[in-house]
């Protein structure tokens, strides 16, 4: 936990007035960064340098700063969320660079995910794909019991692993194709592996997907880079689960 | 006498929800499709309500600042949410849930508000089931349960420790339902600044599209706010950065009367502050609780030590350290409520027991628990906090004891409402943490997630259809009326004001000072002097903010720091508001703990006698003071104690 | 059914289903093609070659099978524009071999080379046995009391004669273990045969499958410009 001081980075970084301007890279130095600082926190420091200097402030997604909310975003060093594995931008530490690197940020690219500003983007595309179906149809109330639904233990702990998508986008935007099927895997596969998701499977495996496709994401060829750089592990086995959803659900049709 | 009618309704504690259910009005079918409602915040509190509200046929309309409503902070409650399910066997039933989250709470919250919750609770976990939340499971393929902090009995349940994010998305897939069938609209990437108010009634709101900067109006038969609390008015705390207080507060400045400003929780176990440029406070679940025990070194020599890194805290033998919480409290332990166990932190740490470099944090150690159940079980109990811990502190927990200090975390006052949910504004509704209603001065853990899915669920949807019953004949809200006219021009000009005052100081800048200067006076322990002097400084500071500001960046685009600027414009004066009721408030409760109010043994020292009182504050312009209005707290179903945990 | 073959997973599926078909035929393939090193005669190979010529199953899987590699092209064309066009502004920096195996990451690359192989392949073999007249006709030869085209004669004789076109040979059996290294178990995937247990096996298969398709093709030039075949 040995605290050390980065004397000079240089940071690269995407800037882009709006979303139908045409953006660059400007540079950036920034000086004195103990390691403990958090990799927002570094940016929050050369943003109040640059409101020093009266230059407007680089724009860049965060919220919660603890990993879950699913804000921020970044592609830096050519990383989904940074050099660090299993983290989030907000959670990735200074620790993990070396003094005198130069550092590049840029947005998530994908069709899907246009541009803001700067270093943000829009992500409707996945809130659109869940909307097609990525939820179980029931109204409030009058529901039954909690425990007479009785749920295997690993069957619980699987859709678990799976609805721990935090929606960040790191899956699309990893991925040489900018496929969203981890994205589209996850929900389809939490809500298959249980009995109250079970009943609209095909509908929700079919809809999801269509809607998928017709927004402009790429196709899966199960590379497998979604994965290793899902902040929450999401494991492709959910992908899997989402084909043979899909096939069960067309050879029905 | 007070100014304020709670509607409570009459008769048997237990039968008041049911008896107020039944006699209050309801809109038809037909009807519902002709009204909008307006909600603000996509919270636990928010996005139930819209998902409920739009399921029953009325019109929603949804803001949050996020780039989508999943994102809301409600998502990073870890450990898990109570209900009086009983299911543990372990005697539990509505009227202890009811009654340890009153003594929870220091006797300052409703009873009928608080009984109504613990009675709908069991139907939350009900709901939550239904829409898939992947609940932790026995083996049998029952619920689990865990223990919590102020209960006698296991009612928590939880989704590893992500169970706020699994409660959210379960209520951001009812909303994306109605999205999808049209009863939804949602303005993401919208902030919402002031309430419109016409004729006495709240019928829209003024918001600020943060993409293109432009400045939108709303209208609607009703609002709802659901947007949340107010610790960042500490600058450092759990919130999430973009937390504010701006759409309640502007609220207040419209006649919603501001309730119990002073009750804030600061929560026991958080990752310890290391710099000055920190942005934000990690909480590491209160579950940790269950299992870790907290302790300093009992002889002083050791923690100067650990202060100065050249003791390893595991090379303290048992019999040299303090379980402090355990010796304090031996029927509670480690387990006792948040306030209890932060001043005790306090405490330890202010007599120099502090255990590391800063001398603020205590540890929280595992090693017991791991010795016992094996580390497997530890890891899936608590498997996700211990890899944020370590991503952040670049410590193995499960090597080291970890290392934790209480932080703001929860705000337990907020927009006064009446049993209804409804601010003393007609028509202006205000749900979950943005409201005072239930927590009294302290919260217990497991509880917000639970009254936010039970404001949304299965109380507003009942208690907003008695005031719209009323309103089948207003058409669809102007917006062209002189009020909305009015409510714009103001929010323009209030933000142009800071715009340009063209200063040279960051909106940050001014955020991190109003954040040293609630800690310092209005945080843990508090006293007259030091709230005196707060209030002085904050005067100040206010003065500075106003000469000495600097926006960069355009007006009429996305822009960051005017977002930020706005919003510490209102916590600026918020904090004024909080310093005030502290002030006025001379007894100790909760999370309110004035030095000056303490038993012998440290804890808080009530006056029931003139003290036993809600605080609602009434705006009366930026010139004049607020006035107090009182709303007595009739305690007929429990005995007001000292709160006692030993 | 409807729109199956537009989403991307039912071109996903069908690409893994003539993956698989494609799987088979070089087992088919190969198998038959270690005859050339089991028997330096050369009989066993011309029997086996013979055999593939004449008979009426094998004439009826030929048109499939030539479909089946049509269709896998295809659909990869397909699949790989739209992934194209899915990122239209790509990153400056990019780091992916830390996530993704260069070849799951080049199968479109890897697939193109081998289809360049296949035509010269087809050229060097295939054209002299089907279409004589546009090729050099095989020499007539007697196994058994049967008359059959000397197979074996054309194949080594191009290998014992030609390094270039063993090294292309070595080279494109390299390529295809490379292509089946992923391709094997992302057929299995893609039609939705794996979880966390299987996969681990399948990737093991498949990494075995690749090897052995891979060195299996790859000796036989080499066994002959070794000169093991005498």
């Amino acid at each position: 936990m040995s605290e050390n001081i980065l004397k000079e980075l240089t940071l690269k970084i995407w800037r882009q007035k709006d979303a139908k301007s045409k953006g660059r890279f400007e540079t950036y130095k920034i000086h004195n960064i103990s390691t403990d600082t958090s990799f927002l926190e570094m940016l929050d420091i050369l943003n109040e340098q640059l409101v020093v200097e009266s230059k407007e402030t680089i724009a860049f997604d965060h919220d919660c700063r603890e990993g879950i909310c699913g804000m921020c975003s970044l592609f830096i060093n050519g990383r989904a969320h940074g050099p660090d594995d299993e983290v989030t931008t907000c959670q990735l530490h200074m620790r993990r660079f070396k003094d005198g690197e130069t550092i590049t940020i840029e947005p998530w690219r994908s069709g899907a995910f246009p541009v803001v500003k700067d270093l943000i983007v829009d992500r409707k595309a996945f809130e659109k794909i869940l909307q097609a179906g990525g939820y179980v149809s029931v109204n409030t109330g009058g529901v039954p019991d909690a425990n007479s639904i009785p749920i295997a233990n690993d069957k619980a702990e699987e859709a678990m692993d799976a609805a721990a998508c935090i929606g960040c986008g790191a899956c699309a935007a990893t991925c040489k194709n900018s496929s969203a099927m981890l994205f589209v895997a996850a929900k389809v596969s939490q809500l298959a592996l249980l009995p109250q998701g079970k009943i609209e499977a095909a509908r929700r495996a079919k809809a999801m997907v269509a809607k998928m496709d017709e927004l402009g994401f790429g196709n899966c060829t199960n590379t497998g880079a979604c994965e290793s750089e899902c902040p929450k592990q999401i494991s492709i086995s959910h992908i899997a689960r989402l084909n043979r959803e899909f096939l069960k659900a067309k050879l029905q049709d | 006498m007070s100014a304020l009618d709670s509607k409570i309704p009459a008769g048997p504690l237990a039968e008041k929800w049911s008896n107020h259910k039944a006699h209050i009005n309801v809109v038809s079918p037909a009807n519902k499709k002709k009204l909008d409602i307006i909600i603000v915040g996509t919270g636990l509190a928010g996005g139930s309500a819209a998902a409920s509200l739009a399921e029953l046929g009325y019109n929603v309309t949804v803001f949050c600042y996020q780039d989508s409503p999943r994102r809301a902070h409600s998502i990073a409650a870890q450990g898990g949410i109570n209900a009086a399910k009983n299911y543990t066997n372990d005697n539990d039933s509505v009227f202890r849930l009811f009654y340890e989250t009153i003594k929870g709470g220091d006797y300052r919250a409703r009873e009928a508000n608080v009984y109504r919750l613990a009675e709908v609770s069991g139907a939350i976990i009900d709901q939550c089931v239904a829409q898939g939340v992947p609940f932790a499971r026995e083996y049998g393929g029952l619920l689990s349960n865990r223990s919590f902090g102020g209960a006698l009995v296991s009612r928590t349940f939880y989704a590893r420790g992500q169970t706020g994010q699994q409660l959210l998305l379960g209520c951001y897939g009812a909303m994306n339902r109605q999205i999808k069938a049209g009863k939804i609209k949602v303005y993401n990437r919208h902030e919402v600044i002031d309430v419109v108010i016409v004729d006495g009634k709240a019928r829209g709101v003024i918001a600020r599209d943060m993409v293109s900067g432009r400045i939108e109006r709303f209208g609607a038969h009703a609002v709802v706010l659901g947007s949340g609390g107010f610790g960042n008015v500490f600058f450092l705390s759990t919130n999430a950065m973009g937390c504010n207080v701006s759409a309640a507060w502007n609220a207040y400045k419209k006649g919603a009367y501001f309730a119990n400003p002073c009750f804030v929780q600061i929560h026991p176990t958080c990752i310890p502050v290391h710099g000055e440029q920190q942005s934000k406070l990690t909480l590491m679940s209160e579950s940790l609780r269950n299992d870790g025990r907290v302790w300093v070194p009992k002889k002083i020599e050791d923690a100067k030590k650990l202060q100065a890194g050249t003791l390893n805290p595991n090379d303290i033998p048992d019999e040299d350290r303090d379980f402090y919480l355990e010796r304090r409290y031996p029927a509670f332990g480690n387990l006792v409520p948040r306030d209890v166990a932060s001043r005790a932190a306090k405490e330890r740490c202010d007599a120099g027991y502090g255990v590391n470099n800063t001398g603020k944090a205590v540890f929280l150690d595992f090693k017991y628990a791991i010795e016992q159940l094996g580390r497997d079980t530890i890891e899936k109990r608590y498997g996700n906090l211990f890899q944020m811990y370590e991503k952040i502190t670049d410590v193995d927990p499960y090597k080291n004891p970890m290392m934790i200090y209480p932080a703001i975390h929860y705000s337990m006052g907020g927009l006064w409402v009446d049993y209804n949910l409804m601010t003393t504004v007609k028509g202006l509704y205000s749900i979950g943490e943005c409201n005072f209603s239930d927590h009294g001065a302290n919260r217990l853990g497991a509880s917000a997630l639970m009254q936010g899915l039970a404001d949304g669920y299965f109380i507003l949807p009942y208690t907003i259809g008695d005031y719209l019953a009323k309103e089948i004949a207003t058409p669809k809200i102007n917006t062209n009326l002189p009020e909305f006219d009015e409510a714009e021009k103001q929010v323009d000009e209030r933000l142009h004001k800071l715009y340009n005052i063209k200063g040279t100081k960051s909106p940050d800048h001014f955020h991190k000072e109003l954040g040293h200067i609630m800690w310092n006076y209005v945080g843990m322990a508090r006293d007259a002097e030091g709230l005196q002097k707060a209030e002085k400084l904050i005067a100040e500071l206010k003065e500075e903010f106003y000469k000495d500001l600097r926006i960069v960046g355009d007006f009429t685009a996305m822009n960051n720091e005017l977002e930020k600027a706005a919003r510490i414009a209102d916590f600026i004066e918020l904090a004024a508001l909080m310093a005030k009721d502290a002030l006025e408030r001379n007894e100790s409760c909760g999370g309110h703990f004035r030095t000056e109010y303490a038993t012998p043994e440290g804890e808080t020292q009530r006056d029931d006698e003139h003290y036993k009182y809600v605080s609602a504050w009434e705006f009366k312009g930026d010139k004049e003071e607020p006035l107090l209005h009182k709303e007595d707290l009739i305690f007929e179903n429990v005995e007001l104690t000292q709160r006692s945990y030993k | 059914m409807s729109n199956f073959l537009t989403s991307s997973i039912g071109k996903k599926v069908i690409m893994s289903i003539s993956g698989l078909f494609l799987i088979a035929f070089l087992i088919v393939h190969l198998s038959l093609n270690l005859l050339l090193i089991f028997d330096n005669s050369g009989e066993l190979f011309n029997i086996g070659a013979h055999f593939m010529a004449t008979n009426p199953i094998i004439k009826v899987v030929e048109p499939v099978l030539a479909l089946g590699f049509v269709v896998h092209i295809i659909l990869a064309t397909i699949l790989t524009i739209q992934n194209m066009k899915a990122r239209p502004v790509g990153y400056a920096r990019s780091e992916q071999s830390n996530n993704a195996s260069w070849a799951s990451r080049n199968m479109f690359i890897l697939g193109g080379l081998i289809l360049i192989f296949l035509v010269i392949h087809l050229y060097n073999f295939w054209l002299n046995i089907k279409l004589p007249e546009l090729g050099t006709p095989l020499e007539i030869t007697t196994v058994d009391g049967v008359e059959m085209e000397n197979a074996y004669l054309m194949v080594s004789s191009l290998f014992k004669n030609s390094v270039f076109f063993c090294m292309l040979y070595v080279l494109a059996a390299i390529f295809l273990g490379l292509h089946l290294s992923h391709g094997f178990w992302s057929c299995f995937q893609s039609v939705g045969f794996s979880n966390k247990i299987w996969r681990k096996r399948l990737e093991w298969v498949g990494y075995l499958f690749a090897i052995v398709i891979g060195v299996g093709f790859a000796i036989i030039p080499l066994y002959f410009l070794a000169g093991f075949a005498g």
